[in-house]
């Protein structure tokens, strides 16, 4: 397997980019790490006139605290957000999601930015953004905007990205210093797409019920899925058996009637969705106490 | 294109500088060309294999300024101004082994070899990170790579060997 021919070019200016892209549109591509776009030019799944490779530009090289979320831009390599001190300390749902993602030698080549730009239903990063209600910037010759995670993905392997347009930065937003979170996903092999994963991010209020929740789903749809369903199912609660029995009943019915392939009956995926609900949703509850007990 | 006589432009190949396993080559390369093919084709280094170039199997497994990567999900463009090891970079100067080529031997590791080479770069890399990985560690470790013969037992076998040996040459050497 052979890529097909192309055009190449790794312009070191951002401006630069986006000269070029808005030049060739829909002829082009655009390469960062490469670990999702090589495969699909190995295929000759993806047939680019152009290719626009985006590493050299070093202004896109960064991961940065903001206030309300952490930005990473569209250079960095999930091994790099991975073993940020800063990610460690202050984002470790990121680091724990970032962990299941392929391998390691995937991770040192593969973004945090192309996973959310390839969308990939199944894929961590997009579900972890979205249930964070984190944004995506999107820049062009004509300037920036900002999408919210659930405005970007529009569907399966898509996104709001326009021809000419290049996805610069994410933004995962902060958690509360008091919540608990928890991120667990089935997987045949290591290393594998996940069948289904599930992330929480639950907020305790001071009576210590669940005042916030944020719960996010891979693999169950075409698209990353934020749940609110479930999140108000435990809002307001204590996460007694009884109500994350109830939660996972609601999430298992989010499985899209579709999501039957080889790997997996729709059957079978949503009673891994009510099973891993319940574990995740524990976990998360679980790892709150322990930061109320170490405070 | 006129105006944009100032950008960089679009080529179908271009020259490339970069270093393999100590040596200096700059070459002329299509666009398309895989770093995989580069290696193989190009400068004749076939020990990297390549399995199903698409990134799953990792045979054609590489050190690219020293982290493991799949030669197989890169261009050969992309790696200008880098430095690559190879399997064939791994043994010393007198073509004596590695310590975890040897340690490969001793614990009969392989069995056809077609999986080796990429097992031994990602295990390098591995150890050169972790020094003294759990069993579950090294198991992970080699999650990347797959092999359809030992089963891996002597595998992590040979991984557990192998450290040991690098740990004592680095206490030696301190």
């Amino acid at each position: 397997m052979k890529p097909p021919r192309f055009q190449y070019c790794a312009p070191r200016v951002l401006d630069e980019a986006l000269a070029l892209l808005d030049l060739h549109k829909d002829d082009c591509k655009v390469l960062a790490g490469g670990q999702s776009l090589i495969p699909l030019l190995n295929m000759r799944l993806a047939n680019p006139a152009y290719v626009i490779d985006i590493n050299h530009i070093a202004e896109l090289h960064y991961i940065e605290a903001e206030d309300g979320y952490l930005a990473v831009g569209a250079t960095v390599r999930q091994r790099q957000v991975e073993h940020a001190l800063l990610v460690q300390e202050q984002h470790p749902i990121l680091r724990e999601v970032i962990k299941h993602i392929g391998h390691m030698q995937i991770r040192n080549r593969g973004t945090v930015v192309g996973s959310i730009a390839h969308a990939d239903p199944a894929a961590e990063l997009p579900a972890l953004l979205t249930c964070l209600n984190g944004e995506v910037i999107i820049a062009s010759v004509q300037g920036e905007r900002v999408l919210k995670a659930e405005e970007f993905f529009t569907g399966y392997l898509s996104t709001a990205i326009e021809p000419g347009e290049l996805v610069t930065e994410v933004r995962f937003p902060w958690m509360a210093p008091q919540a608990g979170w928890a991120f667990l996903e089935c997987a045949r092999r290591s290393g594998d797409y996940a069948l289904v994963g599930v992330i929480a991010v639950l907020t305790p209020a001071l009576n210590d019920t669940c005042m916030d929740a944020h719960i996010g789903y891979l693999g169950i749809a075409g698209q990353p899925l934020r749940a609110r369903a479930v999140e108000n199912a435990i809002i307001g609660s204590r996460l007694d058996e009884q109500v994350v029995s109830r939660a996972a009943e609601i999430a298992a019915n989010l499985v899209t009637d579709d999501m039957e392939d080889v790997h997996a009956t729709v059957a079978y995926r949503r009673a891994l969705t009510s099973e891993y609900t319940k574990r995740t949703l524990k976990a998360a509850w679980e790892r709150r106490e322990q930061r109320k007990g170490t405070a | 294109m006129q105006e944009h006589n100032l950008f960089p432009t679009f080529s179908e190949e271009s020259l490339i500088a970069l270093t393999v396993n100590g040596s200096h080559y700059e070459k002329l390369v299509p666009a398309r060309l895989l770093l995989s093919d580069f290696l193989r084709h190009d400068l004749r280094l076939t020990g990297t294999h390549v399995g199903c170039e698409h990134g799953v199997c990792g045979c054609c497994t590489v050190l690219l300024n020293g982290e493991a990567v799949r030669a197989c999900l890169m261009l050969a463009v992309q790696a200008d101004g880098m430095a690559i090891t190879t399997i064939e970079g791994m043994a010393g100067t007198n073509s004596e082994l590695h310590p975890i080529q040897q340690a490969f031997l001793e614990k009969h590791g392989l069995q056809c070899g077609f999986c080796t080479p990429g097992i031994i770069i990602s295990v390098h890399a591995m150890l050169h990170e972790n020094p003294d990985p759990t069993e579950e560690e090294i198991r992970h470790g080699l999650s990347g790579n797959l092999c359809r013969c030992t089963g891996y037992q002597n595998i992590v076998e040979a991984v557990k060997l192998a450290a040991e040996r690098l740990r004592a040459a680095q206490k030696e050497e301190d």
